[in-house]
């Protein structure tokens, strides 16, 4: 009698021992959160796509991972800093989500980067453009994955002065993001010897009319007009600049344009225009294939934010894998380790300070005659490497070792 | 039987109230819990404009927001304690109300909520443009600190009985307001302003007590909120969440006392639940603003004591 | 500097105009019926949204849309007057607003639902196309032909109300339904059209506005609260109040964005508060 209870005894422990050797995933699953702006502003850049990109990371990943299913929680979070950090908090205290992904505006990201910090879990960003997010704001948990306001100066900026674009005048949204992309982007020109002739800037949102602005802009002379602002927005200011007689003498530089503001403009309007981006769903063989499948069930070709997001939740899933657990430090670690090879990137590689380095695309819009079937909007003009694209480790990140 | 039924209906109000409150953070989330009580405690001050005195306020986002971010300024950039911040938002509230009030009650019915609107849309201007506010970002990290020097409200239990303790406090005073003869004349201004008149009432001042009193107690709301949730953000400001508090007031029941807390119970859970719909959710909302206003305009309070009375 | 100054009060002049079109339905709607339709921004949209499906899917051009458009969407306003507003009359004014409120979240939450946020082009029709080179600045065709239909349209309106038989009735109708209805005239049905105006001269200004902005569901509620202002400084039931303020505004705004631009978007409820301070019923209203 003794002995056999002895021996259940020892298998019992045998077997704890064994669990606890087993590959650790916090309780028992991993759970992806998508938290995006489903309703308003970015909705169609992000939102829902953003959503479905990562079911099917998840769906091409096997839905397993060590053993343990994965599971995604979506929410809205209303472009809402503060909506963003108490769904944030619930999802992590309550609901057990690993890692939030999206986040899609620099506030919001900026409000949840701090409480995923604190907690010890993973914050994927594919959307915000603040450079402070790699910067002053960076956490260790934390992973920039898809393009930077510098990445767009840089890109936009630099190319469009070496074509001869060499005196600037900006339409900047009044707001945080809006000025420092106008800053970001007006250092570029400088120093790559332009000239910035002024800025209008306009309260945002809340201008539909464009006008005066265009006005202010076709007076000051300059060859380029730099549109420092985003969304709806941009596509006003495009739809009247055009409207206006503004595009005969003066060019138009979108500093940020999402392919979906390509699609409600129109070719016949966004023609000639300059855009930088992380990723064009006709780039390439794999690209094309991919973009095939999320048209398929988004009725829509997707943005480089969408395209950010599967990209960067693959990416995840496989760290966990490789690591063994899903415990944070573990994977960011591999995550870093590990270059990315996928259709969305060739090569890229997280830095410490968190933000991933990949080639960027400078691309102009192709004109009516030059689009064969839908959705073929862009000409590739130059593939920017990695190391131009994206600056350098930032020393302002107090995780960066000196 | 009136007296008797109106003495038994309020200790059955204050019973609930105390054991749902108490009970609330063992039962669901914490923050959800705190921010169902700063959002009743905006409901309950804006009721005491709307259903006890007959005024609608379009621009009461104005006093919450200005309040969580003066609090959050104080706590964060000045440093004061948790009671001091908040003295300073509701300071701020009721500046602004006084102004407002003085503005806007040289006009009645819609104008009287037009400049309301027009005025909170200028303070959301001066809010947006001041560079410490933090523009879109909103002002974040403000801390909880420790309530007089002792309770460290960083631990979310402590944050909420807190917040519960000022909510009960504020409802006590709006009660009382309510029942006195001040409550008195301003039900008689709601019902028939010209017949006040010649009574000899100042109505004048009576509004404008009521409306700094309203807009005081709302900012008392925004002060607790920046301390709770430890942010600002536009939100707070934007004509939407004045919008969004004359839904839980008519939602709940105006006129009624506990109807605005319902009603903001209400609308912060389908808020946060529905949270996944997408676009559905403004459908939903606007959906339930329609059935309410053709069906139910006693709001669900309203009704529920409708009810209670004919089956008596 | 008189160049550009003289470019932007010219710009200010087109944008009034067109706050004028958009204004004329609120004040005739409050005015004739005590309604603060705040679902008028939404049937706005609904009247560019329905101008972009019709050549969509229908092939029908913007000059049909011009005509068709209003009727449709007007339409939709009988109905909610006879299912929804006539039930409230008599109440407390504050109903017929949260009511109009709710319709105005249905509609854009289901267009939002149904269209997502990015919008969608129409072409500026044909034969408006290009434009005049006023020296100073760029004139489009379409701009002019904006502010010449405004005009139209309101003053056509203003006179129609003021000045004729069917106009009297209707303002007769807000003094004293009952005595009305006495005389014979059916009031329910008067209202009921006149709601129905309302509504179409919104659509008709989103057909006129889907050309130079993006359709998207969320236009109508950035240009609501403006409209709203323009209307009470106007006078909330002045139909006239409502033209000239509504380009005086226009003008007033095209100063400010020459002047200080950040500030465009809040200087007409600063006016508002000016106006109502010195002229409690508003710059044309009469005292109700």
């Amino acid at each position: 009698m003794k002995s056999r209870f002895a021996v259940i005894a020892a298998l019992l422990f045998a077997a704890g021992v064994a669990s606890a050797a087993d590959p650790k995933v916090s309780d028992d699953a991993v759970r992806i959160g998508v938290l995006t702006d489903m309703t308003g502003y970015y909705s169609d850049l992000a939102g829902p796509g953003s959503v479905e990109a990562a079911r099917m990371a998840v769906e091409d990943f096997g839905g397993k991972v060590l053993g343990k299913p994965i599971a995604i929680v979506s929410a809205d979070h209303q472009n809402k800093a503060d909506v963003s950090s108490t769904i944030a908090r619930k999802w992590f205290d309550e609901d057990k989500v690993d890692v939030i992904v999206d986040l899609v505006s620099s506030s919001t990201a900026l409000a949840v980067m701090p409480v995923a910090a604190e907690k010890k879990r993973i914050t994927l960003l594919s959307g915000p453009a603040t450079t402070a997010i790699t910067g002053e704001k960076c956490t260790p948990y934390n992973v920039h994955w898809t393009y930077n306001n510098w990445a767009l100066a840089n890109g936009t900026g630099r190319e469009v002065v070496k074509q001869g674009g060499d005196t600037w005048y900006f339409l900047t949204a009044d707001y945080v993001f809006g000025k420092s992309l106008e800053e970001d982007t007006a250092a570029v020109v400088k120093a790559s010897g332009g000239k910035v002739l002024g800025a209008s800037r306009h309260p945002s949102p809340g201008t539909t009319d464009f006008s005066s602005f265009l006005l202010q802009a076709q007076a000051s002379g300059a060859k380029i007009i730099g549109l420092a602002n985003a969304g709806a927005d941009t596509v006003n200011a495009i739809k009247q600049a055009n409207e206006f007689g503004i595009t005969k003498k003066q060019n138009l530089a979108g500093l940020l344009v999402f392919i979906s503001d390509i699609n409600s403009l129109g070719l016949p309007t966004a023609k000639g225009m300059y855009l930088t981006t992380a990723f064009y769903w006709d780039r390439d063989d794999d690209s094309r294939k991919w973009s095939k499948r999320f048209f398929e069930k988004t009725k829509r070709m997707p943005t480089m934010v969408q395209a950010g997001v599967y990209s960067a939740v693959s990416h995840y899933l496989r760290a966990i894998q490789a690591a063994g657990t899903d415990d944070a430090d573990a994977v960011m670690a591999r995550m870093r380790e590990t270059p990315v090879n996928d259709f969305f990137a060739k090569n890229g590689r997280i830095g410490p300070d968190g933000l991933h380095r990949h080639d960027m695309y400078l691309v102009q819009v192709k004109t009516p005659e030059e689009s064969k079937y839908p959705w073929d909007y862009y000409k590739i003009a130059k593939v920017i490497p990695a190391a131009e694209a994206f600056p350098p480790i930032s020393d302002k990140c107090p995780n960066v070792k000196k | 039987m009136r007296r008797i039924w109106k003495g038994q209906t309020l200790f059955m109000v204050w019973a609930t109230l105390v054991a749902v409150g108490l009970a609330a953070p063992f039962v669901v989330y914490p923050v959800f819990a705190i921010n169902v009580l700063v959002m009743a405690l905006f409901a309950s001050a804006f009721n005491l404009l709307l259903g006890y005195t007959g005024l609608l306020s379009f621009g009461h986002a104005a006093f919450l927001g200005s309040a969580a971010y003066a609090t959050g300024w104080a706590a964060k950039s000045w440093g004061l304690g948790v009671l001091p911040s908040m003295a300073t938002g509701v300071a701020v509230a009721t500046v602004l109300g006084l102004v407002f009030g003085a503005l806007a009650l040289r006009r009645s019915g819609i104008y009287f909520a037009m400049i309301t609107l027009g005025l909170a849309q200028v303070v959301y201007f001066l809010i947006v443009q001041m560079p410490w506010t933090g523009g879109e970002d909103g002002l974040q990290g403000i801390p909880r600190g420790k309530l007089i020097g002792i309770v460290d409200l960083g631990n979310s239990f402590a944050m909420y009985y807190f917040t519960y303790a000022v909510f009960l406090g504020a409802f006590w005073l709006i009660q009382r307001t309510i029942d006195s003869p001040f409550g008195q004349v301003a039900r008689a201004i709601r019902e028939n302003e010209p017949r006040a008149i010649s009574l000899g009432y100042d109505v004048q001042r009576y509004k404008l007590l009521a409306f700094v009193l309203s807009a005081s107690l709302a900012g008392l709301a925004g002060s607790l909120k920046a301390i709770a949730l430890q942010f600002a953000t536009l939100g707070d400001v934007a004509w939407q969440r004045s919008g969004e508090v004359v839904l839980m007031t008519l939602l709940g029941g105006m006129g009624t006392v506990l109807g605005p807390s319902i009603g903001a119970l209400l609308v912060v859970t389908m808020e946060q639940y529905l949270a996944s719909l997408g676009s559905w959710v403004t459908v939903i909302t606007g959906g339930v603003f329609v059935v309410m206003v053709m069906a139910f305009r006693k709001g669900v309070v309203g009704e529920i004591l409708a009810l209670l009375r004919r089956t008596r | 500097m008189i160049q550009a100054l003289s470019g932007q009060l010219l710009l200010g002049l087109i944008n009034g105009s067109f706050y004028a079109l958009l204004s004329l339905g609120l004040a005739i709607i409050f005015g004739l019926l005590d309604v603060v339709n705040f679902a008028h921004g939404a049937q706005y949209m609904m009247g560019a949204f329905l101008a972009w499906m019709g050549l969509q899917y229908l092939g029908i051009g913007y000059w049909w849309a011009l005509l068709l458009v209003p009727l449709a969407v007007g339409g939709t306003g009988l109905i909610v007057e006879r299912v929804f507003l006539r039930r409230l009359q008599g109440l407390d004014p504050l109903y017929g607003l949260l009511l109009t409120f709710g319709l105005a979240l249905v509609i854009e939450g289901a267009f939002h639902h149904a269209y997502g946020n990015s919008g969608s082009p129409y072409p500026v029709p044909e034969s408006l196309r290009g434009g005049f080179d006023l020296g100073f600045m760029y004139l489009p065709k379409y701009r002019a032909w904006v502010v010449l239909v405004s005009l139209a349209v309101s003053l056509g309106s203003w006179f129609v109300i003021e000045k004729t038989r069917l106009g009297s009735y209707l303002r007769a109708g807000t003094e004293n339904p009952k005595l009305l209805q006495a005389f014979g005239v059916n009031v329910p049905i008067m209202f009921m059209l006149t709601y129905g105006f309302g509504v179409a001269l919104a659509a008709f200004a989103g057909v006129m506005a889907a050309p130079i902005y993006q359709v998207t569901p969320m236009m109508g509620s950035s240009l609501i609260m403006v409209v709203f202002a323009v209307v009470v400084i106007g006078g909330m039931g002045s139909i006239l109040g409502s033209i000239v303020t509504g380009i005086g505004v226009g003008l007033v705004e095209g100063l400010t964005k020459f002047i200080w631009p950040q500030a465009a978007s809040v200087v007409v409820f600063v006016l508002m508060a000016l106006v109502l301070l010195v002229r409690p019923a508003g710059l044309f209203g009469r005292q109700k």
